[in-house]
């Protein structure tokens, strides 16, 4: 395989050239066709076992395909299990952790950027050393803090918490994008009489908006997908469980409701899904940026 | 518009603007909200999770039934001593050893495979890869238990294992959810080093190859010392991830398999702290647990600017 692929000097003929690029591609082409299908295959499972009838999931003779697709899956769970409450307790914890992220992380990536005052450096230094914390050692203490802010079993403990462990990523990453804006722009805005806030938020932050896309996506899946700490500081309060955590419900000790649960999973995949593809350019590019600032 | 005024006339640098006595104090105006909200919700945390291990702290101190007395290091003495707690260690270490070397293993080679097929090929794969890196630990976690379930399960029915379960021996429970975590996180070193290596002027890998070397030299004599910031990263993030799990174990082996035998450090941490109320020695494990991630982080820093390279 390694001598087919490696290109050699270019003497032959057009036609040769072309066939010998049809062979030498013809490997490669296989292979990642293959890997594609086998790493799509679980989520068209997940898809496609949320739309067959109970009776086709439960047979033991599994097929690949329905020829009988149902809602009933969605209508049972959505309905019955209460995971359209689920899916908006979700999502509000998402949408409201991107937002604040987005906004307090631009400020501060602002402040580290365009001033230099004491303590910077050290400033810096601690958003660095804060990625490197695993967050979910802070389980055990956090559980207490957010018991003594009397927020446990609220939506609120979450995005407060979440809010904490984007923001230093976002920060680290807002400042590459902030520090690429040319500060002739600004000058010139204040120079024009517009004040200060009107420079940072109608000048400077349209500008860094692409990297405030690519730091939103981190920050929605990070609370989106959230599971420990969900599963930690919502005990009673059923209705304000988030997706991941009610998704358990469905797991039961002899007979798993396994047609429900996939088309809850479907539910919970598909808003992150189309995120993804929505923004995946910017998504490697975005870190990229970060990495080599 | 005193700030404006002076912004024209001083020097270039950033550092003009702490000229004005509003201007020394804006900076911190700017990081006060972050400071809001990580002081409280991140340092604090960091500085409790440190005093609770070092406090004899379980459900009747919780409680407030009895006064939490200091302990010193008892809670790391009682760990030291407890073969348990060195068994699930090493099965961590293990664990994450495997899951990052397969993950690295796939996501480079296909980044590679990535630079030599077809543009349909190409889209395919970043499409599906996406959707697997996209898929929530949660939902990946339930799709794969499900493909997998003893009696319903399609990887039982095409290998025609008539009930076959896949959670029961202890290392091949392991090897069905490792491939899950493996699942999610290649896309992420496949599609970072892809971006990489296009990033590389072509005319370096041709010179590599009209050099007459193989694709496995281009790969470790080109592309990986090229690439050694992004490199360095997507091994610090695996280790990372794959290090601290908890989502897939917890949810795939039901809270750490038959008899616990495939807890790892985070759900040992959480069960010995929320199951069994010992938030003491909990903490005491979840320090471990970052103090051998941090002394991998910085060991590994240190490794790479010994070899010369800069960050």
């Amino acid at each position: 395989m390694t001598d087919i692929a490696t290109p050699r000097g270019g003497v032959m003929t057009g036609t040769a050239t072309r066939r010998r690029g049809v062979m030498r591609r013809f490997v490669p082409n296989t292979v990642a066709c293959v890997v594609a299908f086998l790493t799509a295959f679980p989520l068209y499972w997940m898809v496609l076992s949320a739309l067959k009838p109970d009776g086709e999931i439960q047979s033991l003779d599994v097929k690949p395909w329905t020829l009988h697709p149902t809602l009933d899956n969605f209508v049972r769970v959505l309905t019955g299990e209460g995971f359209g409450r689920y899916l908006l307790n979700s999502a509000g914890v998402a949408l409201s952790v991107v937002v604040l992220s987005a906004a307090v992380a631009f400020l501060a990536a602002v402040a580290v950027t365009r001033f230099r005052f004491r303590f910077r450096t050290t400033v810096l230094i601690m958003f660095l050393i804060a990625q490197m914390v695993p967050v979910e050692a802070l389980t055990i203490p956090l559980f207490f803090v957010v018991r003594d802010l009397g927020l446990l079993n609220t939506l609120a403990s979450l995005v407060l918490v979440h809010l904490a462990f984007t923001l230093p990523f976002a920060i680290w990453m807002m400042r590459g994008f902030v520090a690429a804006v040319p500060e002739a722009l600004e000058e010139a805005a204040m120079i024009d009489g517009a004040g200060r806030a009107t420079v940072l938020w109608r000048i400077l932050f349209p500008l860094v908006a692409p990297g405030l896309v690519a730091t939103s996506v981190f920050s929605f899946i990070t609370a989106w997908n959230d599971f420990i700490f969900a599963r930690t500081f919502i005990i009673s309060a059923k209705d304000n469980q988030t997706l991941p955590a009610a998704l358990l419900v469905f797991f039961k000790p002899d007979e798993n409701d396994w047609g429900g649960i996939m088309a809850a999973s479907t539910l919970m995949t598909i808003p992150v899904l189309i995120f993804f593809v929505a923004v995946q350019r910017r998504l490697v590019s975005g870190l990229g940026g970060a990495v080599k600032d | 518009m005193t700030a404006g005024v002076t912004l024209g006339r001083r020097a270039v640098t950033p550092g003009r603007r702490a000229a004005t006595a509003g201007g020394r104090a804006r900076p911190w105006l700017y990081l006060l909200p972050a400071a809001a909200v990580l002081v409280p919700l991140f340092g604090y945390p960091v500085y409790m999770l440190g005093l609770l291990s070092v406090f004899d702290y379980r459900q009747a101190q919780v409680s407030g039934g009895q006064p939490s007395t200091f302990v010193g290091f008892a809670n790391y003495a009682t760990l030291l001593g407890d073969g348990r707690f060195w068994e699930v260690l090493l099965q961590t270490v293990g664990f994450a050893a495997a899951l990052v070397l397969a993950t690295l293993a796939a996501g480079a080679a296909l980044a590679v495979l990535m630079t030599r097929t077809g543009p349909v090929p190409r889209t395919l794969l970043s499409l599906a890869a996406l959707g697997a890196w996209a898929a929530p630990a949660m939902t990946g976690s339930t799709v794969w238990m499900f493909l997998f379930d003893a009696d319903l399960g399609l990887v039982n029915q095409v290998l025609g294992l008539d009930g076959f379960n896949w959670f029961y021996d202890r290392w091949v429970t392991f090897a069905v959810v490792g491939a899950t975590i493996v699942w999610h996180s290649f896309p992420l070193v496949m599609l970072t080093l892809y971006a990489g290596i296009q990033a590389i002027p072509a005319s370096v890998l041709e010179a590599a190859a009209l050099d007459g070397a193989s694709a496995w030299h281009s790969f470790w004599k080109v592309i990986v010392p090229m690439l050694r910031p992004l490199v360095t990263i997507v091994v610090i993030q695996s280790v990372i991830w794959d290090f601290k799990v908890f989502t897939q174990i917890y949810v795939m082996t039901n809270g750490g398999g038959v008899a616990g035998q495939n807890t790892v450090l985070n759900v040992y941490a959480y069960q010995t702290a929320f199951g069994s109320s010992e938030y003491g020695l909990g903490s005491a494990i979840a320090v471990v647990m970052t103090l051998v991630l941090l002394a991998f982080t910085l060991v590994y820093i240190r490794a790479l600017r010994r070899g010369g390279e800069g960050l």
